[in-house]
């Protein structure tokens, strides 16, 4: 199904809605509307987004109709709530932060949708139902609820269910509080259904969905003394098919995947996953660079995609010494390590993303500017979402970054880039070729609609 | 004071300093600016070095630091450390030196004490940290791992993790007096008069002057941070 001929390079364009702006940007410049987390559910017909403010606002897709071409398939606002709010720790004295940092889907098991969204200390259970009908005509209480005069109650009448407009509820119905000591900057929901885990800098937890008040730690690379302390974890995720099985990423650029079946403690890994240091490559930022902020298991399970600061690495779960393919996302930074470790950009989290039949991976850069690599053909192309390129069904033109030598008309040179426009937060449809990109406090949707369907 | 208890919104500030657009005055990289001719590696590291030592301090310095940033800027420092201690092992130059660099001054005086500082200062963290941790295994129960007593049958082997309530006494008083120990905020890592370093909020980095840290600054830092241990316990050893 790959590459053969195939359908043409796929034209991006913004699901706007007709007649206004781009679909995606619903909010002002406020700080808490920066977006931190960007998600899909598993089927693609619910986009979630976490913001720095503490709220979950969730999009749907609207149904196609062949009434109206235009509007088919675009995603709108469904609800918004508030999930986390600050706490203050009295013990430390300190606040928490009620920024959002994940948001996971659980499978669909009902007619309600439920997600688990997480702060740094507190991941909640949310139950998102549906009220399109209401009861009407009861004995005892009339249209305002009031009780009525018993004595002017002369018959028995059945209530019966009557329309009204489609009102959106959302409640939280597990709290899993206590869990963690260190910052949780992973939740993972198992292929069972019935179990999650979450990671922080040192420790991995297991919950059980029904059970908030005991998690059982299935990794702890806590030192014994806090100055032997020399890697973080920094993403945690469950391999899609075999529940017993997850990986953990390293700020030294390391994976390790666990088998639950083989300790009740999975300090000991069943594979680790390293390339060693290219030594002409060497230079004091090397750890930082190789420092993996994201892994991705691949929807058929069989590689992993990891981030680090100039790369994504595919991963095959049989080998062990050296990613399959790596791809460089921003090369012509390597020059530039030292000013990016004074702003502390070196630093930064970028999330990658898998395409839904694994043949593309996205993720995102600065500028705006986020890149996506062909598997197959080994094509990579950089798009840019700002609002001038995202006019409604404006076709995305690739960009280019020029690093000295001919420049193109419209390249841009590397030291005009932006380095406060990150795109960290990415995600792909599951089995469609719709991305969610969330740039600052922006949130911009993107449609190949020239080649709807996965090749 | 530098910190107060509960700052709230640290990172805001973090990410107004990070809007700044790129025009980073990469001074150690340029050869005219005077703190860098010559140009030598010696010179580039030891102000890498000092940025370093910066971002750890400004790390420290949050409420709750970011774990993940202050592991990578130490294993970073201790790598420019490395790298810069092959000079400590000259042998001694018969005539004193002209104009002795800030790299051999911060060799002389601070290499173990920095290591222990570092160290320390790393144990310190969990030390705060550890009031809200889970109860953590006691010796005599086995490796970790092991449930502590009561777990439901067919659970096996699995460590619980209770709510953080029952911890709040597991050192004893003298656990909960650590916390309220606050020499670690109050302190005043910079003196008033220290020239080149505005010791404002969240300025740390002080782009605008050469961070140039004179070694009469340096020292008292080092005994800051030295001294401080020493009041709750003896260093440990250098690494």
């Amino acid at each position: 199904s790959v590459g053969q001929g195939g359908p043409k390079c796929p034209s991006w364009d913004c699901g706007g809605r007709g007649g206004g702006g781009c679909a995606g940007q619903i909010r002002g410049l406020c700080e808490t509307d920066i977006i931190s987390t960007v998600e899909f559910n598993h089927t693609g017909e619910l986009l979630a987004t976490g913001d720095k403010g503490g709220r979950v606002v969730i999009f749907q897709r609207e149904p196609e109709s062949k009434n109206a071409p235009h509007s088919q398939g675009e995603y709108d606002v469904y609800s918004t709530f508030q999930s986390h709010e600050p706490e203050f720790d009295y013990l430390k004295s300190l606040e928490i932060e009620e920024k959002i940092n994940k948001i996971k889907w659980l499978p669909q098991q009902n007619a309600a949708h439920s997600l688990l969204s997480t702060n740094d200390k507190t991941i909640k259970l949310w139950k998102i139902t549906e009220r399109d009908k209401r009861p009407e005509g009861y004995n005892l209480k009339d249209e305002e609820g009031k009780l009525k005069d018993l004595s002017t109650v002369t018959s028995l009448q059945v209530p019966v269910l009557k329309p009204m407009d489609l009102m959106v509820e959302v409640s939280p119905r597990r709290v899993f509080a206590n869990g963690h000591t260190y910052h949780i900057n992973s939740i993972s929901v198992n292929s069972d259904c019935e179990t999650y885990m979450s990671a922080d800098d040192l420790r991995i937890n297991l919950w059980h969905l029904a059970v908030t008040d005991r998690s059982f730690n299935i990794v702890d690379i806590k030192p014994a003394n806090m100055e032997d302390l020399t890697e973080v974890i920094t993403a945690s995720e469950f391999h899609p098919h075999h529940c017993n099985l997850f990986v953990y990423s390293s700020s030294k650029g390391s994976l390790r995947l666990c088998d639950m079946r083989a300790a009740a403690l999975c300090d000991k890994h069943s594979k680790l996953f390293e390339e060693p240091e290219d030594p002409s490559n060497r230079s004091f930022f090397s750890e930082i660079i190789s420092s993996v902020s994201d892994v991705k298991f691949s929807h058929s399970g069989r590689y992993m995609l990891t981030r680090d600061y100039l790369t994504v690495k595919v991963w095959d779960l049989n080998m062990e010494a050296r990613p399959l393919e790596t791809y460089q996302v921003h090369d012509y930074l390597r020059s530039k390590l030292c000013s990016l470790y004074e702003n502390d950009c070196i630093f930064d989290k970028f999330e990658c993303a898998w395409n839904g039949s694994d043949s593309v991976i996205m993720t995102g850069a600065y500028n705006n500017f986020f890149r996506m690599f062909d598997r197959n053909t080994k094509r990579d192309v950089t798009l840019e979402a700002s609002r001038e390129s995202s006019k409604p069904r404006a076709v995305l033109k690739p960009r280019r970054v020029c690093v000295g030598g001919k420049r193109r008309r419209d390249d841009i040179s590397v030291d005009s880039l932006d380095f406060t426009k990150k795109i960290l937060h990415t995600a792909w449809h599951p089995t469609e070729n719709i991305i969610a990109i969330a740039a600052t406090n922006n949130l911009y949707i993107f449609q190949d609609k020239v080649n709807s369907d996965m090749h | 004071t530098m910190l107060s208890k509960g700052l709230k919104r640290k990172r805001e500030e973090e990410e107004e300093e990070e809007k700044e657009s790129l025009a980073v005055d990469a001074w150690w990289l340029d050869p005219g600016h005077p703190a860098v001719a010559p140009a030598s590696p010696a010179v580039a590291s030891s102000s890498l070095f000092d940025l370093s030592v910066l971002k750890l301090h400004h790390s420290l310095r949050q409420s709750e630091p970011d774990l993940r940033h202050l592991v990578l800027v130490v294993n970073t420092l201790r790598r420019i450390q490395a790298s810069m201690a092959p000079t400590a092992a000259l042998p001694p130059v018969p005539n004193p030196p002209a104009a002795p660099s800030m790299a051999d001054n911060l060799l002389a005086s601070s290499d173990a004490a920095l290591s222990a500082s570092m160290a320390s200062l790393l144990e310190d963290l969990s030390h705060i940290e550890g009031l809200s941790q889970a109860p953590q295994p006691l010796a005599d129960e086995g490796p970790p791992g092991r449930t502590t007593g009561g777990a439901p049958p067919g659970l096996g082997a699995l460590d619980l993790l209770g709510p953080a309530t029952g911890c709040l006494l597991d050192d004893g008083l003298e656990g909960l007096f650590e916390d309220i120990d606050t020499s670690m905020y109050d302190s005043e890592l910079w003196a008033p008069a220290s020239e080149g370093l505005k010791p404002g909020p969240e300025d740390g980095l002080g782009k605008e002057e050469a961070p140039e840290l004179d070694e009469a600054e340096l020292d008292y830092l080092m005994d800051v941070l030295v001294g401080t241990q020493a009041l709750e316990r003896p260093p440990g050893p250098g690494r």
